[in-house]
């Protein structure tokens, strides 16, 4: 289970009494008929904290935020988000939650500008307060040009920044980001990478699930690899990578057919091998190092490339798996 | 899962009214959309009551006594009118809203709970309701069709059969899956309208006929606003009364239950 290596790698955060978690799950389950979606998880996330959920699509990610999102009551365990309980709390949770769902829920029968007054109404804002803040979040979300148009006419990336934009509408103590980039182009993933680091900046927790790893590097002090409703492994990217992987990956790519017939010819070039469809990842902490050991014997790939380690890596090394198939 | 702890009841929170203030921002834009409903009974009144009622003259109203045609089927046009507007709310608008909008998922993620989006959608149902049964009534004045002051209470009765019709269609079109599925619900209003003794007096119909029709829902408001229209009250009225509140609330009971399972899962 994740109990005893959550406490190893845990920020030292001081007393855990004088910083009490905002989100705080031990045990949570979710099943739907037969299936489990979220299996026993334990985590924390802590006040300011940018935490991420990593794995690919179908380990328990959305299920496990629609339950901290309080939109989907647990099977079974514990949940306390901002101190409460969400089965007798809900409302309250998510007065001072933001929440970005997997797909944009934007109110399509409304302009852009209308989607932010509204959306703040229903959190009890007065109208003036939503027209402020409403003009000040499409500044933020550089959408200020685009306040009057219909929903429909943004492209992919606008409509993910003006529903980034809405949930930041009641200021929320908590940011929930549910796979914020998929989707779009890498222009638009940096702008909205930018905009979300200044909202960390600000002190914003955020709490985001991704399957894409540079993004978490990017945006998470601290993770959890999900795989199959388990919790597999956590740690800040950094501690993941030094726990799980060497410092560089070194990537061998051969002539089809090739590979096939390398029986027994990679063993001992690298501290751990892994053999992919398309290629052989080496690991080992001085990449040309194992480069030349591989010329050494005689073996000829294509391509070569020596890199550093990234959370795919640890990915690989903990489920055997890559993340995108 | 049967009671789900996350609504906060059967007559949702203040917050529902911010559900009808959404409904305003949409019509902004197409307003013209809402003077439709208005047109439907008067356009009935005009072509029935009067081009028919010229041949039929004068007809037997409630208590007994001869009445004009227009007189007796004017208030049952506003009680049809009250049930097909509600039913065109509850029923489309709201399946739109339900399934392809994701309107109510993202409502969901606010302090708002499915009870509150229940009872807004159908307050909003209700507001629109009330503007056709007032824009009706002034219809009525003009035309000199007021014969007693009992008929001010024809526009909360036209709300009340509103509040009965949108929560029963709104727990229906909790159930449909494709667009399809809408033609049973005209299958159900059709009839309703042209047979709840709007058109001719129930006395028509052979006594079991009478009895069946006497117990189906529109019926009730037919009775309900032709009795104060034409100023006959009787202890049958307050049966209407409750038949209808009844039905409204069994229905929203019925929708924030379907909206939990649906949505919050």
């Amino acid at each position: 289970m994740s109990t005893p290596l959550a406490t190893a790698i845990a920020p030292d955060l001081g007393a855990p009494a004088s910083s009490p978690s905002l989100i705080l799950a031990r045990g949570l389950t979710k099943r739907f008929g037969e299936f489990t979606a979220v299996d026993a998880i334990d985590f924390d996330v802590a006040p300011g904290e940018s935490f991420g959920f990593l794995g690919p699509n179908g380990a328990g990610k959305t299920s496990t935020m629609r339950m901290i999102g309080c939109v989907s009551p647990l099977s079974g365990g514990t949940l306390q988000i901002l101190g409460l309980d969400p089965e007798a709390h809900g409302p309250q949770i998510r007065a001072r939650l933001g929440v970005v769902p997997q797909q944009d829920t934007l109110d399509t029968e409304l302009t852009v500008r209308e989607n932010l007054l509204i959306y703040g109404r229903y959190f009890g804002l007065s109208r003036a307060e939503c027209a402020t803040r409403a003009d000040e979040l499409l500044e933020f979300a550089q959408l200020g040009e685009r306040a009057g148009d219909q929903v429909e006419r943004l492209s992919g990336g606008m409509k993910r920044r003006l529903t980034i934009a809405r949930s930041l509408i009641n200021e929320p103590d908590v940011l929930l980001l549910d796979e914020p980039t998929t989707g779009l182009d890498p222009q638009a993933r940096h702008l909205l990478w930018d905009r979300l680091y200044r909202l960390k900046q600000r002190g914003v927790t955020l709490v985001l699930t991704t399957h894409y790893m540079d993004e978490a590097e990017q945006l998470c002090d601290r993770l959890v690899v999900m795989d199959k409703a388990k919790i597999v492994a956590e740690g800040s990217p950094r501690s993941l990578i030094e726990q799980y992987s060497t410092r560089e990956v070194t990537e061998l790519r051969f002539a089809p057919g090739v590979q096939e017939t390398l029986d027994g010819q990679l063993d001992g070039l690298a501290e751990r091998i892994e053999r992919l469809p398309d290629r052989v990842l080496l690991y080992a902490d001085d990449g040309e190092a194992a480069v030349a050991a591989a010329h050494a014997r005689g073996l000829q790939p294509e391509q070569v490339l020596v890199r550093r380690s990234s959370l795919e890596d640890v990915f690989l090394r903990l489920t055997g798996r890559s993340l995108i198939e | 899962m049967t009671a789900f702890p996350l609504t906060t009841g059967l007559l949702g929170s203040r917050r529902s009214l911010r559900l009808i203030e959404r409904n305003l921002f949409v019509y902004k834009h197409g307003w013209i959309i809402i003077l439709s409903g208005f047109f439907e009974p008067l356009f009935y009144l005009l072509s029935i009551g009067f081009g028919l009622g010229a041949l039929i003259g004068s007809i037997a109203g409630p208590g007994g006594q001869a009445i004009p045609y227009q007189l007796f089927v004017a208030p049952a046009l506003l009680a049809s009118s009250a049930m097909n507007g509600a039913i065109t709310e509850a029923t489309f608008n709201f399946f739109f809203k339900l399934n392809y909008n994701k309107t109510f998922e993202a409502i969901l993620s606010t302090p708002l709970s499915a009870g509150d989006v229940a009872v807004g959608e159908l307050g909003w149902a209700l507001i629109r309701g009330g503007l056709y049964a007032v824009g009706f009534m002034v219809v009525m004045v003009v035309l000199g069709l007021v014969v007693s002051p009992w008929v001010i209470l024809a526009v909360p009765a036209a709300l009340l059969i509103g509040f009965a019709f949108g929560a029963v269609g709104m727990a229906a079109t909790s159930f449909m899956k494709t667009w399809q599925d809408f033609d049973l619900i005209q299958l159900v209003v059709l009839p309703l309208f042209l047979f709840s003794a709007t058109f001719y007096p129930i006395e028509t119909y052979p006594e079991v006929l009478r009895v069946i029709v006497q117990l189906t829902p529109l019926y009730q408001g037919v009775d309900l606003i032709r009795s104060l229209t034409v100023g006959v009250l009787s202890p049958v009225l307050l049966f209407h009364v409750a038949y209808l509140l009844v039905m409204g609330f069994a229905g929203l009971w019925v929708v924030a239950r379907r909206l939990d399972k649906l949505l919050l899962k």
